[in-house]
């Protein structure tokens, strides 16, 4: 095994996808000759060739309606969005036709592409390059929403998001691209798609958490009977995880980056209230980004929940009786 | 250092037969007298499908509903040159598309009266759902081109689109991508003059539409959309060129919106009636009943046999249609993936113990 991180991890989980099987297509902006603008794709255009690995035009709408084509016809499109700001021209194919082709088609046509793009704050990026909107794909019914947290789960959880017959949008965290490593699985390996991993065991307090903000809830929680769920999978949420240890917990923290209004946060929320408030021995917390356009790089660190957020969030549900 | 021209082009105008029925015999294409009365029939089924969906909407046993009439030309022209390998892209005023690859007309009528079903393509077809959301599909077209060149599949991509799509972004992406990746692709435009009360003019102020396929290093053309002898040429000839690697074309058949944009809209609020008793005369039926009659091909007593013929096929397609079973509530959830979620599961659950 090879310790890799979040670059790396992807970039041989693509390889071995297009390896493995010819209906796997690489494509997207600078993904080509340049291996994508953070080195994701490095070296897949020159060991697959152009038919298999190559370059777009600047047109994110364009990707992704090319993709819902190429995968209608029966291949296995992996678009790159360059980041997930630049989703918004392309959300129209999204959801008028990427998550209701099968449906519309009554099953004639599916629609199995993964759109990989980066997301996420804490990396000092220009504007819209720092986006966290994974809510709006998590209410687009025929969409799955995937996010990797680690090395290890990014490899599997794209293998699963490619070997899906349903579109995914995968979403690579940008923080984390470089500042993770670990030992790496050499082979190819699925990681399930709609199953949560706990990435802490604890029974005083749940925490939920995705992308980024897995790293620094466990960096704010290790020293807490915390029980840290890394959902993996917001759309299809892993509900039975969650239930199970809150009824274990009694109490619930979601942290995410993205604003509290309307976010994935709020989804969970509910679940839990409509579900399991039972078992709740205090309020459910959030710690979010606040309601704001996401802000440039010298006010970013005021949004991003930061560790001393968190950790005041899970003192303050701790001290519940 | 100089201020020159570097770079001209033309664009090209395709008729072949005139309203009087008269054509040009050097342009006329191989077709069989089989083949031209086959053309006419195709012509005559789609005006008379359409007629009886405006009554059965009118009646209150169809929903809204987009009428073909006075396009049935660009639309059965081009279809008629298909072979059944080729995908289609409708969008969503192509009954005389459906009806020339032999798509059930039943299930045409079904989707309009609010059935999904109705857009369950059979398996010998390839054709995409019909497409609400104006000029998306192109890139679908694209997509499903550069699929078929990658698996060496001689099939074409032929994507239907309005005047009013070439103002969309998604026209523009497509349409490059066709010139970049030089795709198998065929986008047919039935510039029908109105996008519900928008004119042509206010859609662009390009000269023609035909040459927008210049900028994406595609080859373009204009055709008389009424004449059906032309839109085959075209299409017939811009397939060829895609099947030889020729890349994509962008046929522009100038034709007119003789309805209003479907059964809600009142064309009256908007056009002047002078305009289409123009068009009126230049009629897509009437110039080839006219050009088979000079020919003896046609006359009056085939005229009366094969309307009684068509009606009679429309009276079965409707007794099909409305014979079948109303959808169930399953229905809603079970196309949404492959597999439902265990929530999904749960609503499904629920909505099938209740009542709508």
């Amino acid at each position: 095994m090879a310790i890799l991180n979040l670059v790396q991890a992807i970039n041989q989980g693509l390889q071995q996808a297009l390896a493995e099987d010819d209906r796997v297509l690489v494509f997207g902006e600078d993904v080509a000759a340049d291996g994508g603008v953070f080195r994701v794709t490095e070296g897949l255009y020159e060991q697959f060739g152009e038919t298999r690995v190559f370059d777009t035009p600047l047109a994110e709408s364009g990707i992704v309606g090319l993709a819902v084509g190429l995968a209608a016809y029966g291949l296995r499109p992996v678009a790159e969005i360059q980041f997930l700001g630049f989703t918004y021209a392309a959300i129209d194919q999204i959801y008028t036709h990427a998550a209701r082709l099968r449906a519309r088609s009554r099953g004639r046509y599916t629609c199995p592409l993964v759109i990989r793009t980066p997301y996420g704050g804490g990396v000092k990026a220009p504007e819209l390059h720092e986006e966290s909107s994974e809510a709006f794909f998590c209410h687009m019914p025929g969409i799955k929403v995937v996010v990797p947290s680690t090395p290890s789960n990014a490899k599997g959880l794209l293998l699963a998001a490619i070997a899906d017959p349903d579109p995914v949008i995968y979403l690579e965290p940008t923080r984390l691209y470089r500042l993770l490593k670990e030992e790496v699985a050499e082979e190819a390996y699925i990681t399930p798609l709609g199953q949560a991993r706990i990435a802490q065991a604890g029974d005083q307090l749940t925490l939920i958490a995705w992308g980024s903000m897995v790293e620094r809830s466990l960096k704010a929680a290790h020293n807490y009977p915390v029980e840290v769920i890394d959902l993996q999978t917001l759309s299809p949420f892993d509900r039975e995880t969650i239930l199970a240890s809150v009824k274990k917990t009694g109490r619930l923290l979601i942290v995410q980056e993205a604003p509290k209004t309307g976010g994935f946060g709020a989804e969970l929320a509910a679940t839990v209230a409509e579900e399991g408030i039972m078992s709740l021995r205090a309020p459910i917390l959030r710690v979010t980004g606040y309601d704001v356009v996401t802000p440039l790089p010298l006010l970013e660190d005021y949004n991003l929940p930061s560790e001393q957020r968190i950790l005041s969030a899970i003192e303050k549900l701790l001290s519940y009786p | 250092m100089a201020r020159e021209t570097i770079v001209q082009f033309q664009i090209e105008r395709l008729e072949i037969l005139n309203p009087l029925g008269e054509v040009d015999s050097e342009l006329l294409p191989p077709l069989s007298d089989t083949q031209l009365l086959r053309l006419y029939e195709l012509l005559l089924l789609t005006r008379l499908a359409d007629e009886r969906a405006l009554s059965l909407q009118r009646e209150g046993r169809l929903g809204t509903f987009p009428s073909s009439l006075g396009q049935e030309a660009a639309q059965v022209g081009s279809a008629f040159a298909l072979n059944s390998r080729d995908w289609i892209f409708p969008s969503f005023r192509e009954l005389g598309v459906f009806l020339s690859v032999d798509y059930p007309l039943a299930n045409y009528y079904r989707y309009w009266s609010g059935d999904e079903r109705g857009l369950l393509c059979p398996p010998e077809l390839n054709i995409f759902p019909i497409n609400i959301a104006v000029g998306t599909h192109l890139l679908h077209a694209a997509g499903v081109a550069m699929g078929a060149r990658y698996r060496s599949d001689p099939a074409v991509a032929v994507v239907y689109l309005g005047d009013g799509a070439t103002s969309k972004g998604d026209f523009h992406e497509a349409l490059n991508m066709a010139g970049i990746y030089r795709l198998p692709l065929v986008a047919i435009c039935q510039n029908n003059q109105w996008a519900i009360s928008v004119s042509r003019t206010r859609q662009t102020a390009a000269e023609t539409l035909a040459q927008k396929a210049l900028a994406f290093g595609i080859h373009g053309i204009q055709v008389d959309g009424n004449d059906v002898l032309a839109v085959y040429r075209a299409t017939a000839e811009a397939l060829e060129r895609a099947r030889t690697g020729g890349g994509a074309t962008f046929i522009e058949c100038e034709t007119y919106r003789m309805s209003d944009h479907t059964t809600a809209d009142d064309a009256r609020r908007y056009r002047d009636p002078d305009e289409v008793e123009r068009w009126r005369d230049k009629d897509p039926l009437l110039r080839m009943r006219r050009f088979l009659e000079n020919r003896k091909l046609w006359n009056e007593s085939n005229q009366t046999q094969l309307e009684d013929r068509l009606r009679q096929r429309l009276d079965l397609a409707v007794t099909e249609a409305e014979a079948v079973e109303a959808p169930v509530a399953e229905d809603m959830f079970r196309y949404t993936c492959h597999q439902l979620s265990s929530r999904q599961l749960e609503q499904l659950k629920e909505c099938d113990d209740g009542h709508p």
